[in-house]
């Protein structure tokens, strides 16, 4: 299976191209569905952090997860059963990353599902998918 | 249709004075005036009292995002109105960063601040929540970049939040001081930072990261892959990443347009020196970009400086720098070296006061100085000569916190100090708004004395110097009809709110396919149509304030100093000023 990877997050320009084409999968526009994060955790003057899931081949989010929303997919990562999740936010605050994403719309987790959709809209070959 | 949900036409009101805040349903106005600068000016007249005193309570803030934030690539950013302390008259600002798509994504498509607060207060939006912070212990911070930090390290939101704030020189107010977003943008001219500074405003954070519905998924998609793709292949927005703005420094010294020494020069002997090139391959430590834009323009340099007191002690420092800031603090000061340009810029950052107007006031007090009108009384012991760093750093520390009545009309900007120390023929303003760093003929100056808001950034006119003056006769009256229509034409560009780096790329044609997928139904005469009447709209405020065309003078330098076209002379400039005031006409 494939995983996306970041890099080399010392070429982010922080124009957070990648965080807008996830959250575009579906269509709509905005941020609030995007699964990858871009941000300057001492400042823009200091380095850009890229925050994407690592897919897990044993994930912690899985685990914790009360109603088994998060099904652990093979080869890594998890898929998420929408309609069994609660939105308790435990996933969320269990991954140490934090790559479990939250959409407040939805009061729902969104994981990324590593389709490699953003990595083609980096300038900047931050991020790719690596097999 | 009615199904069709945007926040964009919701206004936050927000009063610092009685900590409140509410939100209206502005449809009237945004179905008017799309957004952006249209909607700001409308908002400006509605709740700037006529007459005003800019640093008074009654001063209102605007700011205003457009429909397309958010949503397309380029549409970044935000636009700030209140009526000017530095001139007077309308004063109108943008700025990238985060602002923009975090204003935009938090549910608003403008923000009003209202009155004046009692102690000094930073203001934190969280959706659709406000929050009054007391920020007595960050007031009168040496480094506006404390201030940040402590905001950046209390609040909420990262990754989808935008961080303004202000530093010495608006809580001082200096009429030119500057609003700083995210450490390297800035709504930098015309006073903005004094107004927060009026307001004990230090600084607003925002975040939000809402969806924003479209109507078509697929045609939404498509023409967002289409921006894209010209976005990252084209050959302007490459310019624009590689060397960036500061490639004007060789071109206009190659054209002998590059102001020099209070202008007393259109050439400098340093311009290699101090080019983009130059210091892209020895400087340049990397590049950042606002939300949503893949190009990435804003160019950092490594400033590696050493403590006197210590031989193996340094400081490594990020310091943002663009073809402005090398000509103000640059070839305007006769400065020949990169690293001192880096320092006065890092100076004028911390203290958040705009660079050209201090780079100008900077260079008309040295030639004051150099011509005995003024002496060491005045400059408070210091002997201020071209490329002398360390005194123009000490200066701008007394710009901020002024010892003598000298430096306290200094802080009021170039005209306010000729006007009572003299040196009027070289102090280098329009309309009050010190000048940028473009002498490349006639239209470049009458794009600043007339553009409504006197910037370079909303005219066309050293582009037409270039393409059109430089090789033929051209009726000052067909100047002003080209610089008026171009400014028109970027109403709209602040309206929808996309960068004006990106104009080649968004025609009236595509804007208008942009704004059906957001609902907005409009067809390109429309869209010519609402231009016209936006930079109408900024001519009535700028008219009701005091405005006169009658009024407006030419610095006697201009008329010195050759220019590429040779073409500036009274007559040409009066007649077109004429024919403008005739055009424009103020009722
Ligand atoms: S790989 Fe797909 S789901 Fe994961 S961050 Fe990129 S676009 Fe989002
Ligand atoms: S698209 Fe690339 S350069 Fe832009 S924020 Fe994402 S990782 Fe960084």
């Amino acid at each position: 299976m494939s995983k996306l990877s970041v890099i080399d997050n010392k070429r982010c320009v922080g124009c957070q191209s990648c965080m807008f084409a996830c959250s575009r999968r579906d269509g709509n526009a905005g941020l609030s569905n995007s699964c990858i994060g871009v941000k300057s955790a001492s400042g823009i003057e200091g380095d850009l952090t890229v925050v994407v899931c690592r897919a897990c081949a044993d994930p912690p989010c899985a685990k914790v997860c009360p109603t088994n929303a998060l099904i652990p997919k093979k080869g890594g990562g998890v898929r998420l059963q929408k309609t069994k999740c609660i939105g308790c936010k435990l996933c969320q605050q269990t991954c140490v990353i934090d790559a479990v994403f939250w959409n407040k719309e939805e009061n729902k987790p969104v994981i990324c599902i590593q389709c490699g959709y953003c990595v083609g809209y980096c300038p900047h070959q931050v991020i790719k998918l690596l097999k | 249709m009615n199904a069709f949900n945007d926040t964009l036409s919701r206004v936050l009101y927000i009063d610092v004075k009685n900590k409140k805040f509410w939100v209206t349903e502005r449809k009237d106005l945004f179905d008017k005036y799309i957004g952006g600068a249209g909607v700001a000016i409308k908002l400006l007249q509605e709740e700037c009292p006529s007459g005003a005193d800019p640093l008074s309570p009654e001063n209102p803030i605007i700011f205003a995002v457009g429909p397309l934030v958010g949503a397309f690539p380029l549409a970044s950013k935000t636009v700030a109105m209140f009526k000017s302390p530095h001139t007077g008259d309308l004063g109108e600002s943008h700025a990238g960063g985060r602002s923009a798509v975090a204003i935009r994504l938090a549910g608003y498509g403008a923000i009003v601040i209202k009155n004046a607060s009692d102690m000094p207060i930073y203001v934190a939006i969280h959706g659709n929540k406000v929050f009054f912070r007391d920020a007595t212990t960050l007031w009168g911070m040496g480094s506006s970049l404390t201030a940040a930090r402590v905001m950046r390290e209390r609040e909420i939101g990262t990754g989808y939040r935008s961080i303004m704030r202000i530093g010495k020189a608006g809580e001082n107010m200096v009429s030119y001081a500057s609003v700083t977003v995210e450490t390297y943008r800035h709504f930098g001219r015309l006073g903005l930072g004094a107004v927060f500074g009026s307001k004990k405003l230090k600084g607003i954070i925002i975040s939000g990261k809402q969806t924003l519905q479209v109507t078509n998924k697929k045609t939404y998609k498509d023409l967002y892959d289409r921006i894209y793709k010209e976005a990252v292949n084209s050959q302007v927005m490459k310019k624009y990443h590689d060397i960036g703005t500061p490639i004007n420094i060789l071109n206009l010294n190659n054209l002998e347009a590059l102001p020099t020494r209070n202008l007393k020069q259109a050439t400098f002997e340093y311009a290699e020196k101090i080019s983009g090139e130059n210091i892209a391959q020895n400087y340049l430590g990397k590049r950042v970009a606002c939300a949503h834009c893949p190009t990435a323009c804003i160019h950092l340099a490594n400033l590696r400086e050493q403590y006197s007191d210590s031989p193996y002690f340094y400081k490594t420092t990020f310091v943002g720098y663009d073809f402005e800031l090398l000509y103000a603090l640059g070839s305007m000061l006769g400065i020949e070296k990169p690293e001192d340009i880096f320092m006065l810029i890092e100076e004028v950052e911390k203290f958040c006061m705009d660079a050209m107007s201090s780079g100008v006031v900077l260079a008309w007090a040295t030639e004051m100085f150099e011509k005995k009108l003024i002496t060491e009384n005045e400059t408070d012991g210091l002997n201020p000569e071209w490329n002398n760093t360390k005194t123009y750093i000490a200066m701008l520390s007394k710009i901020v916190n002024p010892p003598n009545a000298f430096y306290k009309a200094m802080a009021k900007g170039v005209s306010h100090a000729a006007e009572i120390y003299g040196g009027k023929e070289f102090a280098l303003a329009f309309n009050k708004n010190e000048m940028p760093g473009y002498h490349t003929g006639p239209a470049a100056h009458l794009g600043f004395l007339i553009g409504a808001r006197h910037s370079h950034l909303c005219n066309a006119g050293y582009s037409l110097d270039q393409s059109l003056l430089l090789t033929q006769d051209v009726a000052p009256e067909t100047i002003i009809d080209k610089l008026i229509d171009e400014e028109a034409f970027r109403q709209i560009l602040s309206s929808i709110v996309v960068c004006f780096f990106a104009r080649g790329i968004y025609n009236l044609d595509l804007i208008s396919q942009l704004l059906a997928t957001m609902n907005i139904n409009y067809n390109t005469d429309d869209l010519k149509r609402i231009g016209k009447e936006i930079h109408a709209e900024k001519y009535r405020f700028k008219c009701r304030e005091g405005f006169s065309f009658d009024k407006l003078e030419i610095p006697g330098r201009l008329f010195e100093t050759p220019e590429p076209t040779q073409k500036i002379n009274k007559e040409f400039m009066r007649a077109a000023l004429n024919y403008a005031k005739e055009k424009i006409k103020c009722q």
